[in-house]
């Protein structure tokens, strides 16, 4: 009970994080384009409960998840949407482009499916200089219907490297679905295991489920059997790109947002956690401190200075 | 007695000892280790350092690209090898997007050494797919280092310098160089640093900028004015992504004129980058208008009936200085077939 807590913890952190990030968004202040994960946090803290700073891992354009379980510093995250000097590229990057190198979080692009060729680059120098940790790449359902994916599990699969490919599947592409971007019954488990992955399909809101399928593809991947890939399915609660809610604009079906709102992966950790005795004041006690830390994050932000425009021609090339 | 090599040899000899140098280093690329050996420019090289160190790929330029980045972000010396520049599009979202930016994106926490070796084709029907020379496209993006190299003297420093560079180098080669012989005595030290402008002639009335192949017709040019009385200054430029230029500054400040030759397409291209930064520094000094002297603005065609004069030779080079010095020169007919660098190409490609 005592681990479920700490990944209650982990997941509401994301949440309320997310959530910090799109009340104040219409201040104006965080000028780049954001995309929450609130919905789908589960999928990164069950994957990241089993990883080391060690690993390595990749993300897309929708990183704050995959960056905070890893263990990214929140300070930089909030104080990079601000553009601020302390942000984790100073301003140069955005939303979009995070990293952490000191607990494994290199990096996350912005391009559908471009990170998923880098996290795969990361495992054949593990393979090469012969190391011990391994490589994640996070994606979405999107990703899946560029070349890159293929080329990579292709390539992954050939040469059996150490990575995990995780695909968050949350079966929009903005605003378009699935129908007029895949055939009917296609299954992205079933074709990563075609091209020669060990793969697991699983609901990605179910921490449990994404814990144990992780747990098993983790064994097969550290023992030097190859590639795997995680198909978590799971929701967005929010629009694309902002903090806004765009179920007015009924793209999606009605019935299907209820079902996913009631599956909630937090609410769903809670339906256990309320037996636990004191769960009340256990939950509350959790909430305070994480806003504590979230209010503190912002206000570290706030009062950052701005990088220097001055220096904008640094680091055009390595020395 | 001095050893003869070519300039295939030189790049085979730059990549051996920079695999021997830096043992993190691997080496990939479609057919590296095939019998061929990529025109022999990768012979030995799997032979002498292991198959884990150089292999094969997939036939997947984009996410292999974007595969060389990975492993060089995370800390592999990585160098990659296309058979022609044309392939190597497919992979402009990795390199555009990732290689060249990672540096500058992730302020100067990550650095990506990577070198891709692209091969430029000409003639015997390499035709509208297999020949283009892009090396404007790469100099455009800021974070890219362009290497191209034109003789077999430095060819081999120049690489083995892009390899040992922290930055993505793209590495244009010129098939009809491979051939191209010398004397070993005169090729330069791998180790030491390539100057990016060199002075193959000096001369007084005009300046002559040229690059890979072209530079070898620029140099029979400048042999031919020289008897027509106009003296040439020929310069080499190798690394059109080095932004100082002044050796070309003082070279036609002294000359008033220069013509410049690249291996593209006229139209937006490295010549016209030059021609620009050349009047907007040495505008007094100019007392005839600048000359391009490229490709005409559509794809080469395939037949040997439709490529004769697609390319300019060194009688058109000779004939364009002729014409700002009053003097006239008509074009002889080639000595061999104008579609190739010589009896030792036979094609296919």
């Amino acid at each position: 009970m005592s681990d479920l807590i700490e990944l209650y913890r982990q997941t509401l952190r994301i949440r309320l994080v997310e959530e910090e990030i799109a009340k104040r968004y219409s201040e104006q202040k965080m000028r780049c384009p954001t995309h929450l994960s609130i919905g789908q946090e589960a999928v990164a803290v069950g994957v990241s409960s089993l990883l080391s700073n060690q690993d390595k891992a990749y993300s897309s354009h929708r990183a704050h998840a995959h960056y905070l379980a890893k263990g990214g510093c929140l300070n930089k995250l909030i104080a990079e949407l601000y553009g601020k000097e302390t942000g984790c590229t100073a301003g140069r990057g955005g939303s979009m482009h995070l990293s952490d190198l000191d607990v494994g979080f290199v990096a996350s692009t912005a391009i559908v499916a471009n990170s998923i060729p880098l996290a795969v680059g990361n495992a054949l120098h593990q393979q090469v200089q012969k190391k011990a940790e391994i490589s994640i790449a996070y994606f979405g359902d999107g990703a899946t219907e560029e070349g890159a994916f293929y080329e990579s599990t292709n390539f992954a699969a050939v040469k059996k490297l150490p990575i995990l490919f995780v695909c968050e599947n949350n079966q929009y592409s903005v605003y378009t679905p699935l129908k007029p971007r895949q055939p009917e019954g296609r299954s992205i488990t079933r074709l990563a295991q075609e091209i020669g992955i060990k793969s697991i399909a699983v609901d990605g809101n179910d921490i449990n489920q994404v814990i144990n399928a992780t747990q098993e593809l983790l064994n097969h991947v550290r023992s030097g059997l190859g590639p795997a890939l995680i198909e978590c399915h799971t929701y967005r609660h929010r629009e694309h790109c902002g903090p806004h809610f765009d179920d007015d604009l009924n793209y999606r079906p009605r019935v299907d947002i209820e079902r996913w709102l009631a599956n909630d992966p937090l609410f769903k950790m809670t339906q256990e956690l309320a037996k636990q005795n004191n769960w009340s004041a256990i939950k509350a006690d959790i909430e305070k401190e994480l806003m504590l830390e979230i209010h503190s994050a912002f206000d570290f932000a706030e009062n950052s200075p701005f990088p220097d425009p001055k220096q904008n021609n640094n680091y055009l090339y390595a020395n | 007695m001095p050893t003869n090599t070519n300039f295939a040899e030189q790049i085979n000899l730059a990549q051996h000892q920079a695999m021997r140098d830096d043992p993190s280093m691997i080496s990939m690329g479609l057919g590296i280790d095939d019998p061929k050996g990529i025109f022999n420019t990768t012979t030995g090289l799997a032979e002498a350092f292991g198959e884990e160190r150089v292999f094969d790929t997939p036939t997947s330029e984009n996410a292999m690209t974007g595969v060389g980045i990975g492993a060089a972000i995370a800390g592999s010396r990585v160098l990659m090898t296309h058979q022609r520049v044309d392939f190597f599009l497919l992979a402009m979202d990795q390199l555009v997007n990732n290689a060249a930016k990672w540096h500058y994106m992730f302020n100067g926490t990550m650095s990506v050494p990577l070198t891709i070796r692209l091969i430029i084709g000409r003639g015997w029907g390499q035709g509208p797919t297999h020949q283009q020379s892009l090396q404007s496209w790469f100099t455009h993006i800021p974070g890219l280092k362009v290497v191209v190299p034109s003789l077999t003297d430095n060819v081999g420093q120049l690489l083995y310098n892009a390899i040992m560079d922290n930055n993505p180098t793209i590495f244009l080669e010129h098939r009809w160089l491979h051939n191209q012989q010398a004397n070993e005595d005169i090729c330069k030290p791998l180790k030491q640093k390539p100057s990016s402008i060199r002075k193959h002639i000096s001369g007084d009335d005009i300046t002559i900028i040229s690059n890979s192949y072209m530079l070898l017709e620029s140099l029979k040019a400048a042999e031919i004015l020289k008897f027509m009385g106009v003296s040439c200054e020929v310069l080499e430029i190798s690394e059109p992504s080095n932004t100082q230029l002044t050796d070309v500054y003082d070279s036609v400040n002294k000359t008033g004129s220069v013509l410049v030759t690249d291996i593209s397409h006229s139209h937006y291209s490295v010549a016209s980058e030059l021609i620009t930064s050349i009047t907007e520094n040495c505008f007094s000094q100019l007392k005839v208008a600048p000359i391009r002297l490229g490709l005409p603005n559509y794809p080469e065609p395939t037949s040997f009936g439709l490529t004769k004069g697609f390319y300019n030779e060194a009688d058109d080079i000779v004939i364009a200085v002729a014409n700002v010095f009053n003097k006239n020169h008509v074009k002889s007919s080639p000595l061999t077939k104008h579609d190739v660098p010589g009896d030792w190409f036979k094609g296919p490609f």
